[in-house]
């Protein structure tokens, strides 16, 4: 079979982005030129139209995920893809998203902030605000990779979460991952999972509610233009969609948004593990700095130093019950993370001896190294300087 | 099919304010729905926030009320994804103008076929009554309480620099002129806006000692008149109404309808 058949190509992190879309069925895209995930746009306004998807380039970031929104409930799998600053932008927008459930994916290819900050450069400054960005009590899912099969694979499986919760994903990379080139497979059509869009099985002219869950606790959609009318609003909302100011509904509203996700914690986890069925030292690490992570640990291994990895690909909902299981039997946790700690504060929130998580970390816009890694954990080990 | 058809009807009596115009507004847009015979199931309405952005819960469309000034680009990607909505977005002078003004230029430039309808209060109603872009100099307000000196945008020069096909502009005094008006932007190919004065007399009103509704009406009715009016030689300050521009030109989802013709054929 020649490399053509197999589908095997050469590709940088964005493009493996954009595959996995496209493999996922996305149908709109709206964005704005930003560094470092631009090729995500370009190649999506070449892809689109070949598949009768729609591609715009909006007047600012604000406009793109507005966009998003509108396409989304017109019955497209819709998505945008930014930087920092332009993930400050769409927060509003992410936050409508969440109030009014729908469907669309988010890519946040992480440069170094605040503000204009470095933006060819890595970092991971962005984790809490994917998570506490908009405005209000809420919660998200956040996902993220480490190498580019995977970010193929986690592409998708974003779209199937959003689809399946009808909320927002956020796909958190980083300028090392959106720009490196590996080897990516990509399956037949078919092989790997894809959901589709729940439509509502209410009758014409029968009243669709938008906001009415099935026995499972799913919401059915129906489309704009389609065979039923329905609003939706920013505002709290009852199951007609319509602004509301009860106290109970408003309790009850908040509490769903909120529990479909933090309650299914456990089954939106994403993670891989290297050696650490043994290991008296546990990293925990995610996206390019996993890379160097994964390399410290094999090195150890060689030298016979039991040190193991977890790679987290869900951020959000933190997976908490994975990290104490994982890390119950460790003697030290390093958490490897390019921002102040991110990820080690919620590390720390769950394990039994927080005193024992220690942050490996790099904020000067370059990738965090193996060597920086080695460094710290022989002096926390006792291993000298 | 007639205009109570149109509407949710358990939601009147409606929120807005006793002699506010934007009923007004509401009950001519109906019935030119009727008149025209549009199928409820092929509209669809996008609002923002604020006073106006409200009408979007009365009408019995495909409805999506959503963030301060940010209906048109909601707007674009529902019209881009369904081609066939007839897209109506209702907006109020601060947001289509302040907040929503990015927004609004480039849907102008774009000439996607969207109905822009602005119901100028010159007021931010909902909050209270701050002034708005469309207040102008010498106006009172919350915010302005020693008079505005903020310069106004005008709608029609501002929508017709950016390029919208459809530029028009009436009062709430003149139904029949909103009629005849909103059945030519809504039919349209491509982006229309329809500038609509309306009186708040609460907030625009009481605070600028004009008067109650009855007063702003006469006001609309005395210092408007049609396009190029001899009036205009005595008086240049008068507002005209009417359209300013009603051209065909290239629509922005069917150019995109051909970017994907071609998209596919050069495979």
């Amino acid at each position: 079979m020649s490399k053509k058949e197999r589908n095997i190509s050469f590709v940088q992190g964005n493009e493996a982005c954009v595959r996995g879309a496209l493999y996922a069925g996305v149908k709109f895209f709206a964005g704005y030129p930003i560094t470092p995930s631009t090729e995500i746009a370009e190649q999506l306004a070449r892809e689109l139209p070949r598949i009768g998807g729609s591609f715009i380039q909006m007047e600012d970031e604000i406009a793109s995920m507005c966009a998003v929104c509108g396409a989304s409930l017109a019955g497209s799998k819709a998505m945008t893809a930014t930087s920092g600053p332009g993930f400050s932008l769409k927060q509003e927008a992410i936050g409508y998203a969440v109030m009014a459930e729908i469907p669309c994916v988010v890519v946040n290819v992480q440069r170094a902030g605040p503000s204009t900050g470095l933006p060819t450069k890595a970092a991971q400054g962005d984790v809490n605000q994917a998570r506490w960005g908009t405005h209000g009590d809420h919660s998200i899912i956040a996902m993220t990779a480490s190498g580019i099969q995977d970010v193929f694979n986690v592409t998708i499986e974003a779209f199937n979460f959003a689809e399946t919760y009808r909320t927002p994903v956020i796909l958190l990379f980083d300028e090392v991952v959106g720009h490196m080139r590996e080897k990516l497979v990509i399956p037949p059509q078919g092989e790997l999972p894809v959901v589709e869009r729940l439509k509502t099985s209410v009758k014409v002219g029968v009243n669709y509610h938008p906001y009415l869950p099935r026995e499972d606790g799913r919401l059915p959609m129906s489309d704009y233009g389609g065979e039923h009318r329905f609003h939706v609003t920013g505002l709290y909302h009852n199951i007609w969609g319509f602004p509301t100011e009860n106290p109970d509904e408003s309790h009850r509203l908040l509490r769903h948004l909120v529990d479909k996700l933090e309650n299914r914690a456990h089954l939106l986890a994403r993670w891989k593990e290297h050696h650490l069925e043994d290991a008296e030292s546990v990293l925990i690490s995610y996206g390019s700095s996993a890379r160097s992570a994964l390399h410290h640990v094999e090195g150890c291994r060689a030298k016979g130093h039991r040190h193991g990895l977890l790679e987290l690909q869900t951020l959000w909902p933190f997976p908490k019950q994975l990290v104490r299981e994982k890390t119950a039997r460790a003697r030290h946790v390093f958490v490897v993370e390019m921002n102040m700690g991110q990820i080690t504060s919620q590390v720390k929130a769950v394990v039994d001896d927080p005193d024992n998580v220690f942050l490996i970390n790099r904020l000067d816009g370059s990738l965090v190294t193996p060597s920086d890694i080695e460094s710290i954990i022989r002096v926390v080990e006792g291993r000298g300087v | 099919m007639s205009v109570q058809d149109l509407i949710r009807q358990r939601f009147f009596p409606h929120l807005w304010c006793p002699g506010c115009g934007h009923g007004i507004v509401l009950n001519n847009l109906l019935r030119v729905i009727d008149a025209e015979g549009y199928d409820p199931y092929s509209l669809c309405m996008v609002s923002g926030i604020g006073c106006s952005s409200r009408v979007s819960g009365y009408v019995n469309f495909h409805t999506m009320h959503t963030m301060h000034g940010r209906a048109l680009a909601c707007a674009t990607g529902i019209k881009l994804t369904k081609p066939h909505l007839k897209v109506l977005v209702p907006m109020g002078d601060g947001d289509a103008m302040a907040i929503g003004g990015n927004h609004f230029i480039h849907a102008c430039r774009r000439n996607i076929d969207l109905t822009a309808i602005v119901l100028n209060n010159r007021i931010y109603g909902m909050t209270g009554g701050q002034y708005s872009p469309l207040s102008g100099p010498g106006v009172l307000a919350t915010t302005a309480p020693y008079s505005s000196i903020d310069n106004m945008f005008d709608t029609v020069k501002l929508a017709s620099g950016a390029g919208a096909s459809f530029v028009a502009r009436t009062t709430a005094f003149h139904v029949r002129e909103i009629q005849s008006i909103l059945k030519k932007a809504i039919a349209h190919k491509g982006f229309s806006v329809v500038e609509i004065l309306v009186g708040c007399p609460t907030y625009f009103g009481r605070k600028n000692k004009l008067g109650g509704q009855v007063e702003l009406m006469e006001h609309y009715r005395d210092s408007t008149v049609p396009i190029g009016s001899k009036k205009l030689e005595e008086n240049p300050h008068l507002i005209q109404r009417g359209i300013f521009v009603e051209e065909e030109r290239a629509e922005y989802c069917a150019e995109y309808a051909r970017i994907i013709e071609r998209a596919v054929k050069e495979q």
